[in-house]
């Protein structure tokens, strides 16, 4: 069954860019997908079209038999609690414990305060901070503030989770650290991952599902593929 | 349920907001708090107008003179005349005799002064007090009566009361001027402090928009902050109509300068005041914060 259904989706930013053309793809549920290609590819604006920041110009983008392209801006929160989302900065609230900021995702959709702590807990555990709850942002390390960040956005169980360079500020040891975490997560709670990278190595040693784009259009999609120079 | 979750939370955070902004938050509480004083005293003087205008008006009689040699024909003439009248309300009628007797009674300088006429050639007349059913009118009503046969003299409050209420009006519209013109500015110093707010917690606002925050969740504690400044700028200008109002009371006995001006007795009336000062306030607080939503958080 595919989770996400892409079709003649163009995107063109209003100055003019056209970052994507006319791209078609499925992505089959449970599945883990890197999406390569240079800088201006349309990485982001890919990503972006799936949480609904960027509405396509052109076509449909059916997320869980719903297509994103057409909902409506005071609609889009729904589609936003079955989908977590993960940044190359982390954006964790600096003034929040490790705990808080998890918490946090919970409590702005009124989850319950013992709900928001059994859950809180076990994604925690999952990305392997569970020693670490009381801990601000700033005494961590980079691969353990991108770890909190992934435990925000799996707390709530989400279907789909998408990264956009989630390793690009770490080093390769970090950059390992929550690849492995990553993995888990895709094979233990059965989450679909979609990450935009541009870490060939990484790309290499996980052999997954790889899109290749090349100035917004799709040149390459392999099962469990590598990044390729000259493709892209 | 999760509503009162959710509004726990966003009370919890516009409090925090109000304290984080101290001086920006002081501004505008003391930019409501000068408004609202002014809006207190205009509401108090406007109560108070109405009331005793309306006293006033209950008083407001046309007395009407008859000619001395009218006959007791004449008369009825006239009543039967004041009957058809529609603007007529009601009238009273006295006999010149009545009238002497009445004024020897009350009085022991009349008494004397008119013991020295005849039964008969009293200098007083037939009178007629009528009470009108439209203040407004009752010019109109006293010019038709005059031009009825044997009605010499024709007196009501000759303009009196309509001056004064042109008088108050005119106070009330520069009044209404000025609140309104500092309500603008209370509404643009609130509107700086949630954009001060909003801009402060851009990072949060993010991350709740991308965990998938409802709009109503997002903006509820900035409108709720908005009407925290409300509710704080309205404070001093409720003690001052509650003290401030019963002290004047007190201190007039109920009266302003004379036994024609009737103040409102206090209570419940500042009771009553207190709840509208405190609802604009807050009113003018959810307005300036839904304003500044609208426009820096563009939801
Ligand atoms: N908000 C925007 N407005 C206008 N043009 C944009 C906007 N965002 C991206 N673009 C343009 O769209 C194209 C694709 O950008 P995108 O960010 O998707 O690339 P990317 O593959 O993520 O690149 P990188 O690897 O550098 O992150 C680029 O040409 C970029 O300049
Ligand atoms: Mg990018």
């Amino acid at each position: 069954m595919d989770l996400i259904r892409i079709k003649n989706v163009e995107k063109k930013y209003k100055n003019g860019v056209t970052a994507i053309y006319d791209l078609n793809l499925a992505i089959e549920k449970g599945s883990f997908v890197f999406i390569i290609g240079g800088s201006g590819s349309g990485k982001s604006t890919l990503i972006k079209m799936l949480y609904r920041e960027e509405k396509p110009t052109r076509g449909q983008i059916i997320v869980g038999g719903r297509d994103v392209a057409k909902l409506r801006d005071r609609k889009v929160y729904l589609i936003r609690r079955k989908m977590g989302i993960v940044f190359q900065d982390y954006r964790l609230l600096p003034k929040l414990t490790v705990f808080e900021n998890v918490a946090f995702a919970l409590e702005c959709i009124g989850e319950k305060k013992d709900e928001v702590r059994r859950k809180v807990l076990k994604a925690l555990e999952d990305v392997g901070l569970k020693n670490k709850v009381h801990n601000y942002p700033d005494q961590l390390s980079g691969g353990e503030q991108q770890r909190v960040a992934i435990a925000r956005a799996i707390v709530n169980d989400p279907k789909l989770l998408l990264c956009d360079e989630p390793t690009g500020n770490l080093d390769p040891k970090m950059s390992m650290e929550v690849m492995k975490v990553l993995d888990d997560i895709n094979k233990q709670r059965g989450t679909t991952i979609i990450m935009a990278t541009h870490d060939e190595k990484i790309v290499n040693k996980m052999k997954k599902q790889v899109i290749a784009l090349k100035d917004g259009h799709l040149v390459n999609f392999k099962q469990k593929g590598t990044y390729n120079n000259e493709a892209i | 349920m999760k509503l009162f979750r959710m509004l726990g939370r966003s009370i919890r955070d516009a409090f925090k907001s109000v304290i984080r902004n101290f001086s920006l938050s002081l501004a505008s509480i003391s930019c409501i708090t000068i408004t609202l004083i002014i809006v207190t005293v205009a509401i108090i003087a406007t109560f108070n107008v109405q009331n005793f205008t309306k006293e006033i008006e209950k008083d407001m009689t046309i007395v009407v003179f008859l000619d001395s040699d009218a006959t007791e024909e004449d008369v009825e003439n006239v009543k039967e005349s004041l009957d058809k009248i529609g603007n007529v309300d009601d009238y009273t009628y006295q006999t010149k005799l009545e009238i002497k007797e009445q004024m020897q009674a009350e009085s022991e300088v009349f008494n004397t002064v008119l013991s020295n006429f005849d039964e008969n050639e009293s200098p007083l007349k037939d009178t007629f007090q009528v009470k009108v059913k439209e203040i407004e009118k009752i010019k109109q009503t006293a010019e038709k009566i005059e031009k009825l046969d044997k009605v010499s003299i024709v007196r009501y409050g000759e303009g009196m009361v309509d001056k004064m209420i042109t008088a108050f009006d005119s106070i009330k519209k520069v009044t209404y001027g000025i609140v309104l013109a500092l309500i603008l500015v209370t509404i643009f110093l609130i509107v700086n402090t949630i954009k001060l707010t909003i801009s402060a917690r851009k990072k949060e606002i993010g991350i709740m928009r991308l965990v998938g925050a409802s709009n109503f969740t997002i903006k509820t504690p900035f409108i709720i902050e908005g009407m925290i400044l409300g509710a704080f700028g309205s404070i001093v200008p409720i003690i001052i109509t509650t003290y401030g109002y019963m002290a004047f009371y007190n201190h007039f006995n109920g009266y302003l300068f004379s036994e024609l001006i009737k103040l409102i007795k206090p209570e419940p009336f500042i009771y009553n005041v207190s709840l509208i000062v405190l609802g604009i306030g807050i009113l003018v607080g959810m307005i300036g914060s839904a304003g500044a939503v609208r426009r820096y958080l563009k939801i």
